[in-house]
């Protein structure tokens, strides 16, 4: 029989990752920066150590028990990350080293092959610079227009003018969830309208993946990037998930070993797909880890870690606009289903480094900055926010400690 | 661990409370230069008034923490009516303050054998000392001097 499990037990949840029991100067940790990265639960940590006590062997090239079976355990994880984001074929995925690099690999190989100067790629205001300044590379290299989809003043994506900005243009890139705001882009209406117009679709996942169920089949996009570690997986891997006939029309990235099938003094073949992507030796380990993250995130189903995160994030806007009115100002969609559990805000004229500096005194972990998304915050006519950002093992202490410690920071900075 | 009131003392609120030389010069006879953390977005920007080798007015925009604010605010102070040489000797000695337990960030109590230029006195300026129990401030702390080099280097 199979219980349909509903809601996390987050404090069970939080056993499970050993660094969250780690105590500093007696107080807990309230980690609450998992938008930058999250934290690893046991079975990830004792996966990777694993690999490396029992099987550790290079991929694809040896001929002995423990070669075969690491290179096993590296497939294995790919198809892992097929299953997990609904990918028709494994030959779709394609590991790199976290999303900067997925995102850098299509502006350098599609971007190089499809654009001419003067062709124009289309980008939006809350783009993290990962899917801006790969751009703006090519802009220098090659001449490449870019225009930018708006956002409103709820930090939402402002689509009106979309047909205009449309108009001609061969890729728009826009990030499934905001790491500022937590806005929850509309992916397929957007790709809908630009496959109309003829033009492709990039999605920065980034934020997505980690949050919500994902199916890159009903999502839209022609290029799915997201980035390990901000699933539970360990840093040093990231994904390209893109439609086969695309990535078969692509010139290779990088060139080495793995990306190729022959290399003569004259010249080399490629490889299939993906290893095609691949040159070099490919992150072992840390495949292996994030398989054993989708193991974690698939048998909690992700239907479960969104509906939590929804909640909390609810009662995290609630519990801070009662406590600190117009004090504090939230950015981003008001309305938590519209939006991930990433809540950038301003405190009052305290700076953030301010506010991070006084929430870190009591073991809570904030982010404070422009969070790579400098044209955003020119947008939103703030330098830097601070941004608390929520995951699986967070719970309504956390939110509770975050605004206990905010009021602190009030009281300190009180002229 | 450093308590908070070793980083935010007194003398450091009040200069951020209280911003000094806050304000623009003309371009030219001054010169401008900005300086930016990509930390956290803060930025300063500074205008730069010489007669000869003598700084004759100064002045500061731009946005930060309290730590940035307060220290370009007390070196507006502290440089200003000084020459150009010594500017650039109290921003050595500045430094060589914010970097002095770069290595041993973990050693309590190493303020004692500070060992700098004993001519120059940096007076408010010691408050910021404690800025280097809190590595990631230090930046916040010598954003401001490195943009003064700038503006008096002419960049
Ligand atoms: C929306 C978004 N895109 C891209 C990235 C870049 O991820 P990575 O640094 O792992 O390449 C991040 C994370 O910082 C992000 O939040």
């Amino acid at each position: 029989m199979t219980i349909e499990k509903v809601g996390l037990d987050a404090a069970a949840l939080k056993a499970q990752f050993p660094l969250l029991s780690r105590t500093i100067n007696g107080r807990r940790m309230v980690y609450l920066d998992s938008a930058n990265t999250s934290q690893k639960p046991d079975t990830v940590i004792d996966a990777i150590s694993d690999y490396y006590r029992n099987t550790n062997a290079n991929v694809h090239r040896g001929s002995y028990q423990i070669a075969h079976e690491a290179t096993e355990a590296l497939e294995g994880a790919r198809a892992k990350v097929a299953s997990f984001i609904n990918a028709p074929s494994t030959s779709e995925v394609v590991f790199s080293k976290n999303a900067t690099e997925s995102l850098n690999l299509v502006a350098q190989s599609w971007g190089r092959k499809n654009l001419r100067e003067g062709d124009t790629v289309v980008l939006t205001e809350l783009e993290h610079h990962a899917n801006i300044v790969p751009w703006q590379m090519l802009r220098e290299a090659i001449g490449i227009e870019l225009r930018w989809i708006p956002i409103t003043d709820e930090g939402k994506l402002d689509l009106s003018d979309l047909d205009r900005l449309l108009d001609g243009a061969s890729l728009v890139c826009v990030s499934a969830m905001s790491n500022v705001l937590g806005t929850l882009n509309p992916i397929s209406d957007i790709a809908t309208r630009a496959h109309a117009a003829g033009a492709l679709v990039l999605a920065d996942a980034s934020q997505y993946v980690p949050h919500l169920p994902t199916d890159v089949q009903t999502l839209g996009a022609d290029f799915v990037a997201f980035t390990a570690h901000k699933m539970c997986a360990p840093t040093g891997i990231g994904v390209l998930w893109a439609r086969e006939e695309l990535l078969e029309d692509m010139p290779p990235f990088l060139g080495g070993g793995e990306m190729i099938l022959q290399v003569t003094k004259e010249g080399y073949t490629t490889n299939d797909l993906p290893w095609k992507f691949e040159a070099g030796t490919p992150p072992i380990a840390e495949a292996v880890g994030l398989g054993a993250a989708i193991d974690f995130l698939s048998e909690l189903g992700m239907k479960n870690v969104r509906a939590h995160e929804v909640a909390l994030t609810a009662y995290a806007l609630r519990t801070l606009s009662e406590r600190f009115g117009d004090d504090i100002k939230i950015f981003g969609p008001s309305e938590p289903a519209e939006r991930g559990g990433v809540l950038s805000f301003t405190y009052r004229d305290v700076h953030p480094h301010d506010v991070a500096q006084v929430l870190d005194q009591q073991n809570v972990c904030v982010r404070a900055g422009h969070h790579c998304a400098k044209p955003l915050m020119q947008r939103l006519g703030v330098g830097s926010t601070t941004r608390a950002s929520l995951y699986l093992y967070n719970d309504e202490s956390d939110i509770d400690v975050l605004s206990d410690s905010l009021a602190e920071a009030g009281d300190m900075f009180t002229f | 661990m450093p308590g908070l009131e070793d980083l935010y003392r007194e003398i450091i609120l009040d200069h951020y409370r209280n911003p000094r030389n806050r304000g623009e010069l003309e371009t030219p006879p001054a010169r401008r230069a900005e300086g930016f953390n990509p930390l956290c977005g803060d930025e300063v920007v500074i205008y730069l008034e010489t007669d000869g080798d003598l700084i004759t007015d100064l002045k500061i925009g731009g946005q930060g923490c309290s730590i940035s604010q307060s220290s370009a605010s007390m070196m507006s102070a502290a440089v200003k009516g000084m020459t150009v040489d010594e500017a650039q000797n109290i921003t050595r000695v500045f430094k060589a303050m914010m970097s002095i337990h770069e290595s041993g960030l973990d050693g309590d109590g190493g303020d004692e054998d500070l060992q700098i230029d004993d001519e120059v006195s940096l007076g408010d300026l010691e408050a910021l000392r404690g800025v280097v129990r809190f590595p990631v401030r230090i930046k916040c702390a010598t954003l401001s001097w490195n943009t003064l080099l700038d503006a008096i280097d002419g960049h």
